[in-house]
């Protein structure tokens, strides 16, 4: 049996040559190293192509109604942000956030709740719906697709249920509509809850890149087991996931009102989707660990500026459905050769 | 033995741990001396993980008791064992590729800034982080390891044994334990990871390494313990006995 630990010694000179580091291609190491350019890149380049093609592209009116109609799938896509950076998923993010609009509103008009008061209540709702993902997910040990999946059906039913299909009209000038308020800049049109949403994504943004929090946020989406083994409490960090997405989404459903003015249960099904779109367009790797929030964002506006831009240009709607399929599906595949680091 | 009069660093006796009905360790003993490598031996089913999982907080034994420099302890998770000083390098390495050496040194364990911007806004002090982790790899003679903002998964499976274990020999402990730590690595990279298993003895860690890899353990163990049908069967040296010898004692084919 000794005879084994005799190794060959023709095999040393061999490994030598391997042990120099894995190299990447430069620019797969710059789009590695800042998983952000891939993203502004495209959003430049269609920006521009768009404009040449008709020039009212970027006139600020049209890029005004543009920032105002990313504010609310932008907030909604930053929850799904750090949800798949931890390598889960959340297919009920339109849901939970119709569900905190009704609430919100509803307690408002409907109940005669003092306008903070419903508003609150509203952005719990928001927060307890990424409590129950949550839950779910660590306690129960149901995959993040499944889970999401279930609440996506609970959710709506609920909202449906409370607010009977009505349509709720908040009294003009109540608070609930505040973030729907102008802010002119120059011959900008920018509304409060724009701002509100770039402001969450700085705040999200730092959390992630500057605290032990985000630290723990990636490497509990990059290797799971290792986390747990190097001492992270891996339940917690999850858990403090969902529910901050959750609350995030609360608030997108307080710029969703501002924005419409009204609360209404018949809003777009595809918000859901879109959200996961504009993560994986933003760079967001679906395999968790990987991307940074602000790469979404442009993710959310690219996807903005394809549907405004090929509109300006006189496309019919279903080209601006394939164009967005097209970019989910090169943005994925970009992420694989990025990711493909290992020789 | 002369070693005999030290105080031990880490002991056990009488161990027993059961699975359902089968009995993975039968009152088994173990004793761990200052500076030294302590190499781990034995078939499998022989109870060497078993004994590893108990000794640092992944498992609680039904029996016996587990003392820290003469002092008992019971550990309920890792996380107890690691607070206690017991460092545990896994087989299956635990780092997080996408993050960088730096990042991973002190992951789950980072340093704050100081005043309101770390106390209340949590801000990580990244460069202190960087600094002395570059500090910690030059202390250990890994020289491989020159940019610690590199992430982890460009280097070599050599390199990222390296980084765990100076995240294990980083923080204070008083005993690492290193499961398999050449299993995955190429002849030159076990070497290197070899030598820094030696370093950090000299440097007076004890270790304990377990490992099927007999040369390795016949090269760099001080003394070594054969498991066998979840007991201590012997604990010898590599002076006095021979790979043959322990395979003997490992396999039953000789009383030890």
């Amino acid at each position: 049996m000794s005879d084994q630990a005799v190794t060959s010694p023709s095999e040393a000179p061999d490994e030598d040559e391997r042990i120099p580091q894995r190299r990447q291609n430069p620019v797969q190491a710059l789009l590695h190293q800042h998983p952000a350019l891939g993203p502004l890149a495209v959003l430049i380049v269609a920006a521009v192509v768009f404009d040449c093609i008709n020039t009212r592209f970027f006139n600020p009116a049209n890029l005004s109604i543009m920032l105002q109609e990313v504010a609310v799938i932008g907030l909604l896509a930053l929850g799904q942000s750090i949800i798949i950076l931890t390598a889960g998923i959340d297919l009920s993010v339109g849901a939970a956030m119709i569900l905190a609009q009704m609430v919100m509103a509803g307690l408002a008009v409907n109940s005669g709740w003092p306008t903070g008061l419903a508003f609150v209540v509203g952005l719990l709702t928001g927060l307890l719906t990424g409590l129950v993902n949550g839950v779910l997910v660590t306690r129960l040990h149901v995959p993040p697709f499944i889970a999401t999946l279930g609440t996506l059906g609970v959710f709506t039913a609920l909202s449906i249920r409370y607010a009977n299909g009505q349509t709720i009209l908040p009294s003009h000038g109540s608070f609930l509509l505040w973030t729907g308020k102008v802010i002119t800049w120059g011959t900008f049109h920018l509304t409060t809850g724009v701002i509100l949403m770039i402001v969450l994504y700085i705040v999200v943004g730092i959390a992630l890149g500057r605290t032990a929090w985000g630290k723990h946020v990636y490497s509990v989406g990059d290797d799971l087991e290792a986390s747990r083994l190097m001492g992270i409490s891996t339940t917690r960090v999850l858990f403090s996931v969902y529910v901050t997405a959750g609350l995030i989404y609360g608030i997108a459903a307080w710029v969703q009102i501002g924005r419409v003015g009204d609360a209404s249960t018949n809003i777009s099904s595809t918000l859901n989707l879109d959200s996961i779109t504009a993560a994986v367009i933003g760079g967001i790797s679906l395999f968790g660990g990987r991307g940074v929030v602000v790469g979404t964002l442009f993710g959310a506006l690219i996807v903005q500026v394809f549907q405004n831009g090929l509109a300006l240009a006189g496309v019919q709607d279903l080209y601006q459905e394939l164009a967005e399929g097209v970019l989910v599906i090169a943005a994925v595949s970009l992420d694989q050769w990025i990711r493909r680091v290992r020789r | 033995m002369s070693r005999s009069n030290e105080q031990p660093v880490l002991t056990a006796s009488g161990l027993w741990k059961f699975y359902g009905r089968v009995a993975a360790l039968r009152g088994t003993d173990f004793e761990l001396l200052p500076n030294e490598i302590l190499a781990v031996i034995g078939d499998n089913g022989a109870g060497k993980s078993s004994l590893i999982s108990c000794l640092s907080g992944a498992s609680v034994p039904d029996e016996g008791e587990i003392r820290l420099n003469g002092e008992p302890v019971r550990f309920r998770t890792p996380t107890q064992a690691r607070a206690a000083g017991i460092e545990t390098v896994y087989q299956t390495l635990a780092v997080a590729p996408a993050l960088d050496i730096a990042s991973n040194l002190y992951l789950g364990r980072e340093l704050r800034r100081s005043g309101p911007l770390g106390s209340v806004f949590r801000f990580l002090d990244t460069h202190r982080m960087r600094e002395l982790a570059r500090e910690q790899v030059t202390d250990l003679g890994i020289q491989t390891l020159q940019d610690i903002t590199q992430p982890v998964e460009t280097l070599s499976g050599g390199q990222r044994q390296a980084v765990a274990v100076a995240r294990a020999a980083a923080f204070g402990s008083k005993v690492i334990i290193l499961d398999e730590p050449t299993a995955a690595l190429g002849v030159r990279e076990s070497k290197q990871v070899l030598d820094l298993i030696r370093r950090l003895r000299d440097n007076g860690l004890p270790i304990v390494l377990i490992s099927h890899d007999m040369p390795s353990v016949f090269d760099i163990a001080d003394r070594i313990h054969v498991q066998r049908l979840g007991k201590r069967a012997a604990v010898i040296s590599p002076k006095t006995h021979s790979m043959d010898d322990a395979v003997a004692i490992m396999t039953g084919a000789r009383a030890a």
